[in-house]
């Protein structure tokens, strides 16, 4: 149905695709996976015209094909379903099904009627029930999730791409979607699924492409490939390859027995995270494993008051903090390196200076006036320990590498002298050089006494820099290694482990 | 995401923007005055600067505050009833003193700066509609309290407002003190740095611990008092408070002045030397127009054209 | 908004597909908050009559209500305008302007015959209502920026066409076009029904067109709207156009009730048609609201008015007092409203 061939893509900085060939056929579901930075959103978006290709063919229909926009792609018949969903929340059902397209009666007025009951009818051809006056927001968001796809099918797609579609669905909205799902296969229809949710990929797909730094590494059927072979392939490691040496710059653990400086029990977010609870001692480096949207970074936002818990206690040196707030996390010695670098860490328009110095800023001042003396002091030491390339301290952040903005956001939180340090994919996006640097001071810091939360897609990174790791599934801990079993291999096993209860194929 | 491939060819550009966007302002100041000290007549003397300067002094001080909202991100559209309101205020009090009078005038303009304040930080809602409802607001309740024109016979006000010292009128002093404040607490104090911090980055302050809802409360009552300062002062220098027509519009020049002064409308950056010649550009502009008898609707046309350009150039620069 | 059948076959037949699984059904409190949304301004304005009817024996005559009528007629049209934008998450703030450089053009062009002081400021409204929405969907400025811009401009360009508003134009009084204000049909004013008039079409055109849907998208999500393929740009400046088109032909409706062009009328008038519509149970944030809820809107702020010069002792000045305190206590209702049905 859609064909790609030789597809590559360059964005700034990075190879995103290369080389690669990918088939979506006619009443097939198809899995893509990846991990982060894998090129998998890369590649969604250039089959649905968001991107231009750099190099390779298109095919759709066995016509070549070119889309320079998305309503382009969404002409030829291929939909795209976002993680959030794509539709007007204050609209009603079947307004948003409509949309554009309404059946119109006598002068040209819209035939409201004849609307709600196309939109029952086609609704109903899918399994759906719901009141199709009612405004889309008042539905679940697995119900609009649904919406959204009767839509892109009421459109007349071929191909539909589904991006995430479950990462915020309960359980039966799951099972209900998976249903709406066969009966478009049934229909012809070629699905691309994007997930990384293992039982999920084994229940309803029929093919797998494995995408790894931009590359196909695995296509072919589902069925003839093992969970732990999946997940080798995902994270690029072969199963029984145990390194003696490691590429990273981590050193040796260190034995802790010390009393913990952090504990968090039982932590809750509605749809995110159940029950999950970490314990770090000083000096400690503790990873968080799992793939990517199993919990990982709501827990250490949940731990640090960016994201506000349902249920759960933190407690840090012996005092308990307040959930749902940074300033109160921060002041109890708690500070987050945040997974989105651009958006949630630097300020981009301020200075080297300026951004070092933000979070520290009260203790820096004497009666609201801030003591330039002691930031320069500061921002010159942490400058020179981090060994932060920028033009000067008066440099725009925004204007510096990825590595150096990371440096930069390191330096912000050592400022503060924390007790806690949880990192969230430190070494993402930055160059080699850089990474090493990131990683040598993560040693260096834990040394020092600091405990440190890891979190990494990188599994070698989090293997080889962590004591301890913990491993998340769907938002809760499925396993603790420790000692020995700080392996890659057994954190695969552990990430690809049937649940209990749960069926195989 | 094209950020590095087009960087290069458009880099030039790219510097004669910014810097047409950074000093553009001072360079239309000095080509507007060269043009009237060649074309106007009478327009080099001492006294045409004096009143020009006066003139300009409650629109400057109106928008220090303005470029506080602003760079937030957000906006204060309240500012001319909030004048508005300081008048009548003033007017209404003036009985206890002039003091007494003018510092109950500056708490009203903090009371609704706390209004738009809290309405922004606390409830969420957008800078330009919190603003909106407190502009009709606080322009009737200027009516109710003062519901017409009142002449203002106070010698205290009138020497404020027509007096001078070492031959610099006290309106002159009293902004050229205020903005030199301003620049102060941007550059030196933690609220500055903060406001900076959340206006170029809300998540990253958010996360970074910063207090972001007293931050912006604070910079909502900073306009809100500036505000009333300006409606003071110029109480002072009509030597009559009006408040059917004190502060109409204002909020468009304030915002122009800020926006032509390089603060661009996306927060972030606050540019108080870029608001002072900002608000001396539109004061020059509009002597020009007047001197060489265009009608002031001409004036209000011109001033529409030059907003709408500065916006226009601020918009390229945002969207790099 | 919901039938209670349709919702309850559903829970029965597919539990696993729907509300059944769902705690995000409309409960009673939101029920009641829509509710509330959608009524509360008619609820209001129906408490306010009666009481005013009530309290003077001189707010329930013909007279009176005639006399109201007739003087909300030309906020009414420009509020209509105003729903549009709003309903697209814009706002105009030109409108008050345009409404004088309506009522200017239409004096001044009366001397022409009806057909020119009719069109002419349908027309350079309708212009300048245009280039506001080109502004801001082509080149992506800030509606109140734009719109406060053009505030200026037009009020520039309505003062140099009468000598710096030293000039007033008369209507001429035997154009046909004076018709338009003076007369009336079944003791009710003519422009009033134009106003009735126009709410309908308004109402039918937001409602039961793909226009009206496309606007109420864009409001409500402009990217999704534009994925969908909504000509959002397009769409946007439409609703500019339509409202600066309204705002001139009220102006023109109000020089012919006149019999002049009156240049200092309308200074204001931006924040009542704001209020009005707000106030009518419209989003500020877009993508919910309804026309009649904005004639709604306009009567209660005109009634509040009367009742304010009724009591006589207080100065007209309150019912912007009173306005401006009810936009501030609706939109902080709207904002918790949605915060919540959000987290919902």
């Amino acid at each position: 149905m859609l064909t790609v061939t030789g597809l590559c893509k360059t964005l700034p900085g990075v190879r995103a695709l290369s080389e690669v060939d990918f088939t979506a056929r006619a009443g097939e579901v198809h899995a893509l996976v990846g991990e982060n930075g894998a090129g998998k959103s890369t590649l969604i978006k250039v089959l649905t015209g968001v991107y231009q290709p750099d190099a390779g063919e298109m095919t759709h229909d066995g016509a070549p094909v070119r889309f320079a926009t998305p309503s382009q792609a969404q002409q030829a018949g291929i939909s795209t379903i976002y993680q959030e969903v794509n539709l007007v929340p204050l609209m009603s059902v079947a307004r948003n099904l409509f949309l554009g397209r309404e059946p119109r009666g006598r002068l040209g007025l819209i035939d409201f009627r004849r609307m709600h009951r196309e939109a029952e009818e086609t609704l109903r051809g899918l399994g759906i029930r719901v009141d199709v006056r009612r405004p889309l927001r008042e539905l679940g968001v697995g119900a609009q999730q649904m919406i959204a796809l009767a839509r892109a099918v009421a459109v007349d797609a071929r191909v539909l791409i589904m991006d995430e579609p479950t990462s915020s669905l309960e359980p039966r909205e799951v099972r209900t979607l998976f249903g709406v799902i066969r009966t478009l296969r049934e229909r012809g229809i070629a699905v691309v699924y994007v997930s990384h949710r293992m039982d999920e990929l084994y229940e309803i797909c029929d093919a797998v492409t494995v995408l790894r730094d931009g590359r196909v590494v695995h296509t072919g059927p589902l069925a003839e490939l093992d969970r732990l072979r999946l997940v080798a392939l995902m994270l690029g490691r072969e199963i029984g390859e145990v390194r003696r040496e490691g590429l990273t710059k981590f050193t040796g653990s260190r034995d802790t027995t010390a009393p913990p400086v952090l504990v968090a029990e039982n932590l809750r977010v509605r749809q995110r995270l159940h029950d999950v609870s970490v314990s770090l001692r000083p000096g400690e480096v503790v990873g968080l494993g799992g793939l990517l949207g199993s919990g990982r970074s709501e827990t250490a936002k949940a731990v640090a008051g960016a994201l506000p818990v349902d249920g759960g206690r933190i407690v840090v040196a012996g005092e308990p903090v307040r959930g749902g707030s940074t300033a109160a996390a921060i002041r109890a010695g708690v500070s987050l390196l945040p997974e989105d670098r651009k958006t949630e860490g630097i300020v981009p328009g301020l200075s080297v200076r300026e951004n070092i110095a933000l979070a520290a800023l009260p203790g820096l001042s004497r009666f609201g006036l801030v003591d330039d003396a002691r930031v320069d002091r500061i921002v010159d030491t942490f400058m020179k320990r981090l060994r932060i390339k920028a033009a000067g301290p008066h440099q725009k952040v925004g204007e510096l590498s990825g590595g150096n903005q990371q440096k930069v956001l390191l330096a912000r939180w050592l400022a503060l002298h924390p007790k806690v340090l949880l990192l969230d994919e430190p070494t993402r996006g930055i160059d080699v050089g850089a990474k090493a640097e990131v990683q040598a001071l993560v040693d260096e810091l834990a040394d020092d006494g600091l405990a440190v939360l890891l979190i990494s897609s990188d599994t070698e990174e989090l293997i080889e820099g962590s004591d301890r790791v913990v491993v998340l599934k769907d938002g809760a801990v499925v396993r603790e290694l420790t000692g020995d079993a700080v392996t890659e291999e057994e954190l695969m096993r552990a990430i690809a482990a049937v649940p209990a209860g749960g069926h195989d194929d | 995401m094209t950020e590095l491939s087009l960087a290069r060819g458009t880099v030039d550009r790219d510097r004669a923007l910014r810097l047409l966007q950074d000093y553009g302002v001072y360079g239309g100041v000095v080509v507007l005055l060269l043009f009237n000290f060649v074309f106007t007549p009478h327009f080099a003397s001492a006294e045409n600067f004096r009143t020009q300067a006066v003139q300009v002094a409650p629109v400057l001080i109106v928008a220090l505050g303005m470029a506080l909202a602003i760079g937030t991100e957000g906006v204060d559209l309240s500012v001319g009833s909030v004048m508005a309101l300081s008048t009548s205020l003033l007017s209404l009090y003036l009985g206890y003193g002039p003091w007494v009078a003018t510092l109950i005038a500056v708490a009203g303009g903090v009371v609704s700066g706390a209004a738009s304040g809290a309405l922004v930080a606390f409830v969420g809602v957008q800078p330009i509609v919190a603003t909106l409802s407190l502009m009709v607001a606080a322009r009737g309740l200027a009516l109710v309290l003062l519901p017409q024109l009142k002449d203002v016979h106070d010698p205290g006000l009138t020497a404020l407002g027509s007096g001078d010292a070492l031959g610099i009128p006290y309106l002159v002093l009293i902004a050229a003190a205020l903005a030199l404040l301003l620049a102060f607490v941007m550059r030196r104090s933690t609220f500055g740095r903060q406001l900076l911090a959340i206006g170029d980055s809300r998540p990253a302050a958010r996360l970074s611990g910063l207090p972001v809802r007293r931050v912006l409360v604070v910079a909502y009552v900073c306009s809100g008092a500036l505000a009333a300062i300006a409606g003071v002062l110029a109480t002072a220098r009509l030597t009559a408070s009006d408040p059917t027509s004190l502060g109409t519009l204002m909020e468009l020049s304030a915002i122009t002045a800020v926006v032509v002064g390089g603060t661009p409308l996306g927060g972030g950056r606050v540019r108080v030397g870029g608001t002072v010649a900002g608000a001396v550009l539109i004061q020059l502009l509009t002597t020009t127009l007047i001197k060489h008898d265009l009608p002031p609707s001409w004036t209000q046309i011109a001033q529409a054209v030059v907003i709408v350009g500065a916006v226009y150039a601020a918009r390229e620069r945002g969207r790099r | 908004m919901t039938t209670d059948t349709g919702e309850a076959t559903m829970r029965k037949e597919i539990p696993a597909a729907q509300a059944g699984d769902e705690p995000a059904g409309p409960s009673r409190a939101e029920r009641l908050s829509a509710l509330a949304q959608q009524h509360g301004a008619l609820v209001t304005l129906v408490i306010a009559m009666l009481t005013a009817s009530l309290s003077f024996d001189t707010f329930l005559t013909g007279d009176n209500l005639e006399n109201m009528a007739l003087s909300s007629a030309f906020l009414a049209v420009v509020a209509l305008g105003m729903t549009f934008v709003i309903v697209t998450g814009g706002i105009d703030l030109s409108v008050g302007s345009l409404f004088a450089l309506g009522g200017v053009l239409a004096a001044w062009g009366s001397q022409y015959g009806t057909a020119v002081a009719l069109l002419l400021p349908l027309v350079v409204c309708g212009l300048v209502g245009l280039v506001n929405g080109l502004l801001i969907a082509r080149s992506g400025l800030a509606p109140f920026i734009v719109t406060l811009a053009s505030m200026l401009g037009a009020r520039g360009v309505l003062l140099a066409l009468t000598d710096e508003g030293s000039r007033t134009y008369l209507v001429d009084k035997s154009a046909y076009f004076t018709k338009l204000g003076q007369s009336s049909l079944l003791g009710v004013g003519v422009p009033v029904w134009i106003t009735l008039g126009l709410f309908v079409l308004g109402a039918v055109v937001l409602r039961r067109t793909r226009f009206g849907q496309y606007v109420y998208a864009v409001g409500g999500n402009e990217d999704a709207a534009a994925l969908m393929g909504a000509p959002v740009a397009r769409t946007k400046v439409a609703v500019y156009t339509v409202s600066g088109v309204c705002a001139g032909l009220a102006g023109a409706l109000n020089a012919a009730w006149l019999l002049s062009g009156v240049t200092i009328l309308g200074s204001g008038m931006e924040l009542e048609a704001i209020s009005a519509v707000v106030i009518g149970g419209t989003l500020l944030t877009g993508g919910f609201g309804f026309i009649s809820g904005s004639l709604v809107g306009v009567a209660l702020l005109k009634v509040i008015q009367n009742v304010i010069n009724q009591i006589g002792s207080l100065d007209s000045a309150y019912q912007q007092v009173v306005s401006g305190a009810f936009l501030a206590v609706v939109v902080v209702a709207q904002t918790w409203l949605g915060r919540r049905r959000r987290v919902l």
